[in-house]
């Protein structure tokens, strides 16, 4: 053991910023991480034991104890069980006779659950020692148990046939589809390799480039919407010896997944726009930050930027350009919702803990190493090719006022086409439900933006999608009126945030998980009248949290009451205005035991 | 019209809470004018001859007898406060709420380095004692409490500022300092 994990330190160069490389490489190749080879690598990188540890303790998919030969990870999001998850999980514990979060004695299989993976569109899905099964059912999953049981590679074991488009990569083979149902010019087939960096870079200055995406006014795609020719106009500006660009593939907000698809179909576009991106803003390195889920598509990406090397589009003077150098690198993640976060995603790729930072100062100014970065989703920076192929007026054309061009929608949920959809910003919720195949009159709800996002009801969905109306990361859940909003819904989101929650602030760290056991005690039917204005009081006291996370980790259940209050009103108990739920016989059984006296519950 | 009348008591607290309300000084010769007392430690009267308007309470619920004083002044009294972060939250006494009742008895009464001489291992249980909670529960767990003041103590003057408000009915002034405490 120890001579391999020797070989992956030398790998990385010894270099301490990039432990959470060698702390996948490791878990990867033993399955868990133990306290003698954690010891191991602090020595060698020349770091405290603590810190490999806090950093080893930080991520989901970093375990100290082995996770099973085959690990299984059964995403466990709103929409998973809307499809039928829990007959699986049934089916699993029944088939291996353990409960989730354990490993069969024999050490062959270990059940998990994980936060949604990013296959909205084709749950169940499960990760199975890093490859991706959809489309899950109990017949399914006792396949998959007996080809555990005869020894097949996880590679051997998929039945069905591979996805579609690159899925059948050589590099991929993976059943994930990609299920593209309308194309825009980000997924249009109609675009060259390089054609940007051959034809029009050596024609434009750095501040050429950054003007064309300032006339084209788009904004970032990853959530937050600001303008993208600022975001970099900044980074230029500022001072710094070396400059870094990121790519944001982490892809965390559950019910999102086309950065996956763009990952799959369109990389080269996404190299393009941070080589782009790089020129801009005087940057040298790029790094692809890949959420761990997406690790089937790493040969793949990594051969492309190889690819990319060998054809100038990377390396040194790119394009025929004298002095422009700039190279692309993945860094994954190891499961951790908040390294999206901009700030949490430097310090998760300096081999930190994902906390985000305080700010000012912003990634701009401080970021990767210290030195100025930009980072931008994985759509943002494919749009930018084709802004600068077609011209920022050409961009601005697409969208509504404030919010040009195209957005990716995610759509998931109860609908028959589920799957990416590339739209113009400005359609409203009831287009999307109509293009999606949902029956409308049975839609009760649809969650825009993803758990962060708001919850709405039929009253609202002629509301468009943009910036200034409905702002969307782009993930749509359509709810049937066959679901429990309150239980299938919210409840599922409040425990996401309650599980991401990096723990930093006491409001993020604590009020999700007040809130959740309120919603719980509504649930079953003990929650009075004070119980929903609590709900609301609290998630207010939510904003004052370091990050998005918690500022928005209060919106399942703020905008379900704000949207369904009756949901919360015929649950409370409309007799009372107060509620005990102490209990005196309960409560002093245990000290009456200990002293030895009977109680007097008089 | 007669005074208002105010009661308080201190539950699982250490009386700082009190010694705040004592800390207006010369002000206490107006809070006589104010208001009348009833049962409060401050003129020691035991148990209420009357009803009250308000009732001020420090300190969370860590026994059986608080449970009961705090019923108790649920029933006499229409308004309830909690005074501090006791009363709010359990403050200092919830430290033990994370270790199991019998592990603190075990340690106060037989194995901890303080125990001197209990050689039959005797965790006291005589029946007067009040029985102790599982855990220290805050007041607005036992009973509806109308309005908080949080502090520890809070300030003599954020006391005073609230009665007066609930007896003249006119609004509380809360300036940022008195509720900010790092
Ligand atoms: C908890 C949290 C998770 C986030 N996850 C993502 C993500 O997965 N992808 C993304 O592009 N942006 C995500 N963001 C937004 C990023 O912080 C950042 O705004 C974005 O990557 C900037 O790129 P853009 O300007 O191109 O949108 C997240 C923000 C928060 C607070
Ligand atoms: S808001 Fe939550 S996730 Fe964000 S920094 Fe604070 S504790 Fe961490
Ligand atoms: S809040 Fe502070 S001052 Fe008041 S009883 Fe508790 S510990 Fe004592």
């Amino acid at each position: 053991m120890a001579t391999n994990v020797q070989d992956i330190i030398t790998k990385y160069n010894k270099d301490k910023t990039r432990l959470m490389d060698v702390l996948i490489d490791v878990q990867s190749e033993h399955g868990y991480i133990p306290k003698d080879i954690t010891k191991e690598i602090a020595r060698e990188l020349d770091i405290s034991h603590v810190d490999v540890e806090q950093t080893m303790s930080f991520y989901h998919f970093f375990s100290e104890t082995p996770t099973g030969k085959y690990a299984i990870f059964l995403n466990d999001s709103a929409v998973a069980n809307m499809m039928g998850r829990q007959k699986v999980k049934e089916t699993f514990e029944r088939e291996t006779g353990i409960k989730f979060g354990n490993v069969t004695p024999d050490g062959a299989i270990g059940l998990f659950d994980t936060s949604c993976i990013g296959m909205n569109d084709q749950e169940p899905a499960a990760l199975i020692n890093g490859r991706v099964f959809t489309n899950l059912t109990p017949f399914r999953v006792k396949e998959i148990l007996r080809d555990i049981k005869d020894g097949k590679a996880v590679e051997e074991m998929y039945s069905a046939a591979f996805g579609d488009g690159e899925n059948r990569n050589e590099l991929i083979k993976s059943v994930v589809q990609n299920n593209i149902r309308k194309k825009g010019p980000i997924l249009s087939e109609d675009y060259t390799p390089g054609i940007v960096i051959w034809k029009k870079l050596p024609e434009m200055t750095p501040e050429q480039v950054i003007d064309e995406v300032k006339k084209s006014n788009i904004r970032g795609r990853g959530g937050a919407g600001f303008p993208t020719g600022l975001k970099w106009e900044f980074c230029r500006k500022a001072a710094g010896e070396k400059k870094y660009i990121f790519c944001n593939a982490d892809e965390g907000e559950p019910g999102t997944f086309k950065d996956r698809v763009i990952l799959t179909e369109r990389p080269k576009l996404l190299f393009e726009g941070m080589v782009i991106a790089g020129y801009a803003v005087g940057a040298t390195e790029g790094i692809v930050y890949v959420r761990h889920e997406y690790t089937y598509l790493k040969n793949y990406l990594e051969n492309l930027l190889q690819g990319a090397r060998d054809r100038n589009l990377l390396g040194k003077n790119i394009g025929g350009i004298e002095g422009f150098d700039f190279d692309i690198r993945l860094q994954f993640g190891a499961g951790a919702y908040v390294c999206g976060e901009e700030s949490a995603l430097i310090e998760s790729s300096e081999g930190k803990r994902g906390e985000p930072r305080d700010r000012p100062p912003f990634p701009v100014e401080k970021g990767y190493l210290g030195m100025p970065t930009v980072v931008n989703n994985v759509e943002t920076l494919c749009s930018v090719v084709k802004v600068l192929l077609n011209g920022g007026e050409w961009y601005a054309k697409f969208g509504t006022k404030d919010s040009s061009g195209t957005k990716l929608m995610s759509i998931s949920g109860d609908c028959k086409y589920p799957g990416v959809y590339e739209v113009e910003w400005g359609f409203s919720v009831k287009d999307i439900l109509e293009m999606a195949g949902a029956d409308e009159d049975r839609v009760q709800a649809v969650q825009v933006g993803g758990p962060s996002g708001s919850l709405i009801g039929p009253d609202e969905f002629s509301r468009t999608l943009c910036f200034a109306d409905l702002a969307t990361g782009g993930s749509l859940i359509i709810i049937d009126n066959s679901r429990d909003l309150l239980t299938d819904i919210v409840l599922n989101f409040t425990e996401f945030f309650v599980e991401e929650s990096c723990g930093s602030c006491s409001t993020c760290r604590n009020i999700p998980n007040m809130m959740k056991l309120k919603l719980e005690k509504i649930l079953d039917a003990r929650g009075i009248a004070q119980d929903i204005t609590d709900l609301e009081e609290w998630g207010k006291v939510l904003k004052v949290s370091r990050c998005g996370l918690g500022q928005t980790a209060g919106n399942p259940i703020l905008t379900s009451i704000k949207n369904f209050r009756h949901l919360y009103e015929e649950k409370i108990q409309k007799d009372k205005d107060y509620d005990t739920e102490f209990d005196m016989a309960a409560a002093v059984k245990a000290s009456c035991e200990a002293a030895g006296r009977i109680p007097n519950l008089n | 019209m007669s005074k208002p009348i105010v009661a308080t008591t201190s539950l699982a607290g250490c009386f700082g809470c009190h010694m705040s309300i004592l800390d207006i000084d010369e002000k206490i010769l107006d809070l006589i004018e104010l208001v009348e007392f009833n049962k409060s430690p401050i003129d020691d009267i035991k148990t209420f001859t009357k009803k009250c308007d308000i009732g001020l309470i420090e300190g969370g619920c860590c026994n059986s007898e608080n449970i009961h004083v705090l019923k108790d002044f649920r029933k006499n009294c229409k308004i309830l406060v909690s005074v501090g972060e006791c009363a709010i939250m359990g403050g200092l006494p919830a430290l033990r709420n994370g270790i199991p009742i019998k592990e603190c008895l075990d340690e106060a009464y037989i194995n901890g380095p303080s125990v001197q001489h209990n050689p039959k291992g005797i965790i006291p249980n005589d029946d007067e004692l009040p029985m102790l909670l599982d855990r220290v529960y805050p007041c607005h767990e036992i009973v509806k409490i109308d309005y908080y003041l949080p502090g520890c103590p809070p300030r003599a003057e954020l006391i005073w500022n609230a009665l007066v408000a609930l007896v003249t009915g006119d609004e509380l002034k809360l300036p940022y300092e008195v509720v900010k405490f790092d």
